[in-house]
């Protein structure tokens, strides 16, 4: 007696957890497009989103890209283009840019796309990568030329990860792991 | 599960005078393990470890901030287990470890979440995002805390502590949601820097410090939770003398 009311709690629980899982499941799969953060420049082309919707566009700075001034207010203005490899947005931006905003680097901007295809953003904040490495680690891999930050994220991590930070750089590549 | 409560299988678990004897003995050694890590880990992550290339010494964040993730949700799926047994198995021993661990837990995803922000406005330039990591999380807290006020708002404990746990239990649907929230959605939010396909994308010197101090602090969420336990479980036994006792007194009175 007491064996089956345990069992059938138990398969109750279960039940109840898969019917909630698969729920679950359902529900963002089916919102996957619309719980989106950003727009990459290529589904901006697909989509051609009008110039009255304010939305976020995601990528990289594309390398060579920057330009910055000061404006006729005496504000800082920054030009650059967002690229995700196929498709590319110029964006102008008026305001102080975060710390980690640079050339290859990931940014995620709020703004509108004018008629013009010149994307006019009101706030942009840097997107950073999952890779942390010592700043000896970093200037080893550009010296010897297996990374270019500018041109986006750096060699797999397990090129990388066990370089040795003290002596000569260049006689320790990481092994792989 | 074989057949009646014999003393065998999980039942063993089950008697508090057990559980006391044996936690009595396990928790100065978790309580030592946790100082010892943390005395290391914690002066090697914040002093001695290198910066990071582009982040610079704002880095040292993360070594709180991600321990603090992990046990957010590791806690969870700890107190989702126990709530799953205690409405089984009817474990009152499971119930009072859910009991004591939701506020400890509700402590972590609120360091996490507050780490998180001093960490965002420096690097991304924001103090909160409404992204799918970010927003999954602060579902994360809400559930602690509602499941640490749920099981606390009962007069009779047992009604609670099963409210919580149905609560506990379907609230498990929120972290895998929380930790693929980074590959499934498009987020302001890194993807996962260790546990993933390739390796860690950390170099070992931020890595290891990483995993003492994670480590060290999980060591010291295990030993908190199980001290709380032990005083829950104290605490029941003196109500129950001081009933018996009432009881007794009663019955020599009439």
């Amino acid at each position: 007696m007491s064996l089956s009311r345990k069992k059938r709690r138990m398969w109750a629980l279960a039940l109840g957890l898969i019917g909630l899982g698969s729920a679950t499941a359902l529900v963002m799969t089916a919102f996957q497009d619309n719980l989106v953060f950003f727009l990459a420049p290529s589904e901006i082309a697909a989509q051609h989103p009008g110039p009255e919707r304010a939305f976020r566009l995601g990528g990289l700075v594309e390398a060579g890209s920057v330009e910055k001034s000061v404006n006729a207010d005496g504000r800082p203005e920054a030009r650059f283009r967002v690229t995700d490899g196929p498709a590319t947005v110029p964006v102008t931006y008026v305001g102080v840019l975060p710390d980690l905003f640079r050339e290859g680097q990931g940014v995620v901007t709020l703004g509108k796309l004018g008629t013009d295809g010149m994307f006019r953003a009101s706030e942009v904040l840097a997107r950073h990568d999952e890779t942390y490495m010592p700043p000896e680690v970093a200037a080893a891999l550009k010296r010897t030329g297996h990374w270019e930050p500018e041109r986006g994220a750096p060699p797999p991590a397990g090129s990388w990860n066990t370089m040795s930070t003290g002596g000569n750089p260049a006689a320790s590549t990481g092994q792989g792991g | 599960m074989g057949g009646r409560p014999s003393g065998g299988g999980l039942h063993r678990f089950a008697n508090p005078g057990r559980f006391l004897r044996l936690s009595a003995r396990v928790s100065p050694w978790l309580w030592a393990a946790a100082a010892l890590l943390l005395a290391v880990g914690v002066p090697w992550a914040l002093v001695f470890s290198p910066p990071d290339w582009q982040q610079g010494e704002t880095v040292r964040i993360m070594y709180v901030h991600v321990p603090m993730a992990w046990l957010s949700m590791a806690g969870y799926v700890a107190l989702a287990a126990a709530s799953a047994t205690a409405l089984i198995w009817r474990h009152p021993l499971a119930d009072l470890f859910a009991r004591e661990i939701s506020p400890v837990g509700a402590a972590v995803t609120a360091l996490c979440l507050a780490t998180g922000s001093l960490w965002g406005r420096p690097m991304w330039g924001t103090w909160w995002v409404w992204d799918a990591r970010l927003t999954s999380v602060l579902v994360l807290f809400f559930l602690w805390v509602g499941h640490a006020a749920l099981v606390r708002a009962f007069d009779d404990e047992e009604r609670g502590a099963r409210a919580g746990a149905i609560l506990a239990v379907i609230g498990a649907i929120n972290v895998p949601v929380v930790k693929f929230s980074v590959d499934f959605f498009n987020t302001l939010h890194q993807p996962a820097s260790v546990a993933r396909l390739g390796g860690p994308s950390l170099h070992v010197d931020i890595l290891y410090p990483l995993l003492v101090c994670a480590v060290g602090f999980s060591l010291l969420f295990a030993a908190l939770v199980l001290t709380r336990t032990r005083a829950a479980v104290m605490e029941k036994r003196i109500r129950q003398l001081q009933l018996a006792q009432a009881r007794r007194q009663d019955a020599v009175a009439a």
